[in-house]
């Protein structure tokens, strides 16, 4: 790139958002999108960025209840919206079930991709819970994994759509 | 990459927009719901002065029934065209399309206006738009005009929208009830851009199509009607598959110019083109 374009001050636009719970306010560059925004800004580093034009999926954070690619979204976009970043659904709990399987089948091993891949884990839990593998593969593909060729993945989703599903049986809470 | 600087404005009418894109030219770009442009700034493929951002104008926002047609707003994203019992009861073929969109990621912010302007030929909505002979509505500030989907799409990226003009709905007219759809797809993995696509309708209470409709994707510069695929698929659906697909393929060496790229030749996409509009016409026949 030419360094007088890179060099070009672009107005810093100021935003107000709801991260994990925590209203937030900050003035960035237009161009900064939603995960150097968290990570540079608000110190959230677990959102990751790999390929950073929306293929691979690291990058998944909520906005607004659903899942989004945080690096197809500008930050600037997001006045009054609500994010939720693995840090929050983490603390809040709603995932420790999930998380603690991926352990038990080690469903992660350089765990670059893991953030990312909890978010739209935790999406398909919510709105399509199915133990159906190819469902399951469906739904994971644009989420990309190096390590583990996805099989360890797969189980410990399906695992935890069945335990939620035995939980619910039993007149559990969930 | 990150994205070169840009300015950016949030609009909050129409009139601000027909304004801004009036004042800062060619080098301003609308941004919807990002999915594709962010994309290309990130790879730097385009460097706009400025993003208006219409993402704010909920009266672009809408699926609704009016006079019988179904009236889609720009800024409808696909996981509500996805989802909407409305698309699901009148317009199935779009139904059918969505779960093949990109990711549920994706879908959560990207919307039919963006994917319609941005006129990718390996799109979904394209297709289903011809094969549905959509409306679409382009406004600007001397008023609207309709264009045909056919119309619409003229090429690589590119459509018949005029400078100042914004794509603000698109309306369509359900077939009547004896139409039957079919939509199908090869990609190497859910999600990823098709390597050829079928958005195919067709017509007949008998168990032979008696009118079909086959609009493929990733096969040319822009989605493409085959004709005469259409043409040899009433006088073939009863024959044995073989025979069928050899007509078919025939015919769609006339109608489609796939091109080849890292993903698959052009002798592979004409191939996979047959063998979708022969599955597509044993799925229609009754």
């Amino acid at each position: 790139m030419n360094d007088s374009m890179a060099a070009r001050p672009a107005p810093l636009v100021t935003v107000t958002m709801t991260v994990n719970g925590r209203s937030v306010t900050r003035s960035v560059e237009p161009r900064t999108h939603l995960i150097d925004f968290l990570r540079n800004e608000l110190d959230l580093t677990g959102s990751h960025l790999g390929c950073e034009h929306g293929v691979c999926g690291a990058c998944t954070v909520r906005v607004d209840g659903d899942i989004v690619r945080g690096c197809l979204v500008l930050a600037v976009q997001l006045e009054g919206a609500r994010v939720e970043t693995i840090e929050g659904i983490s603390a809040s709990g709603e995932i420790t079930d999930l998380q603690e399987a991926f352990v038990r089948r080690n469903a992660l091993q350089c765990g670059y991709c893991t953030p990312g891949m909890l978010m739209c884990a935790a999406e398909f839990l919510r709105t399509r819970p199915s133990a159906d593998r190819e469902a399951i593969r469906d739904f994971i593909s644009g989420n990309y994994c190096r390590c583990t060729g996805y099989h360890a993945i797969v189980d410990a989703i399906a695992e935890t759509v069945e335990a939620r599903r035995s939980a619910k049986g039993r007149g559990g809470h969930r | 990459m990150k994205f070169a600087p840009f300015d950016y404005v949030c609009t909050r009418s129409l009139a601000e927009v027909y304004d801004l894109i009036e004042a800062r030219g060619p080098d301003a770009r609308i941004l919807a719901g990002g999915q594709s442009l962010l994309t290309t700034l990130a790879l730097r493929l385009s460097e706009p002065s400025v993003l208006l951002d219409i993402g704010g104008l909920q009266e672009l926002r809408f699926i609704e029934e009016r006079n019988g047609a179904i009236h889609v707003g720009a800024l409808t994203r696909h996981c509500e065209l996805e989802t909407s019992p409305l698309i699901a009861a009148r317009l199935p073929l779009i139904a059918q399309a969505m779960p093949h969109v990109a990711h549920a990621a994706i879908r959560n912010r990207g919307t039919i206006g963006g994917s319609l302007s941005l006129a990718d030929p390996a799109a979904e909505l394209p297709a289903c738009m011809l094969a549905l002979d959509a409306a679409i509505v382009l406004a600007s500030r001397d008023g609207e005009r309709r264009v045909r989907a056919e119309a619409f799409f003229k090429g690589l990226y590119h459509t018949d929208a005029r400078p100042g003009e914004l794509l603000v709905r698109v309306e369509i007219t359900p077939l009547e009830k004896e139409w039957r759809f079919h939509f199908a797809e090869f990609s190497r993995r859910r999600g990823d851009y098709a390597m050829v696509g079928l958005a195919a309708a067709a017509r007949g209470p008998g168990r032979l199509p008696e009118e079909l409709r086959l609009a493929f994707l990733g096969c040319g510069d822009r989605p493409v009607r085959a004709r005469e695929a259409e043409r040899v698929a009433s006088g073939s659906a009863s024959a044995p598959r073989a025979e069928r697909y050899s007509a078919l393929r025939r015919a769609l060496e006339k109608d489609l110019e796939p091109q080849s790229d890292p993903n698959a030749s052009s002798e592979t996409r004409m191939h996979l083109a047959a063998v979708l509009a022969d599955r597509a016409i044993e799925a229609l026949s009754g």
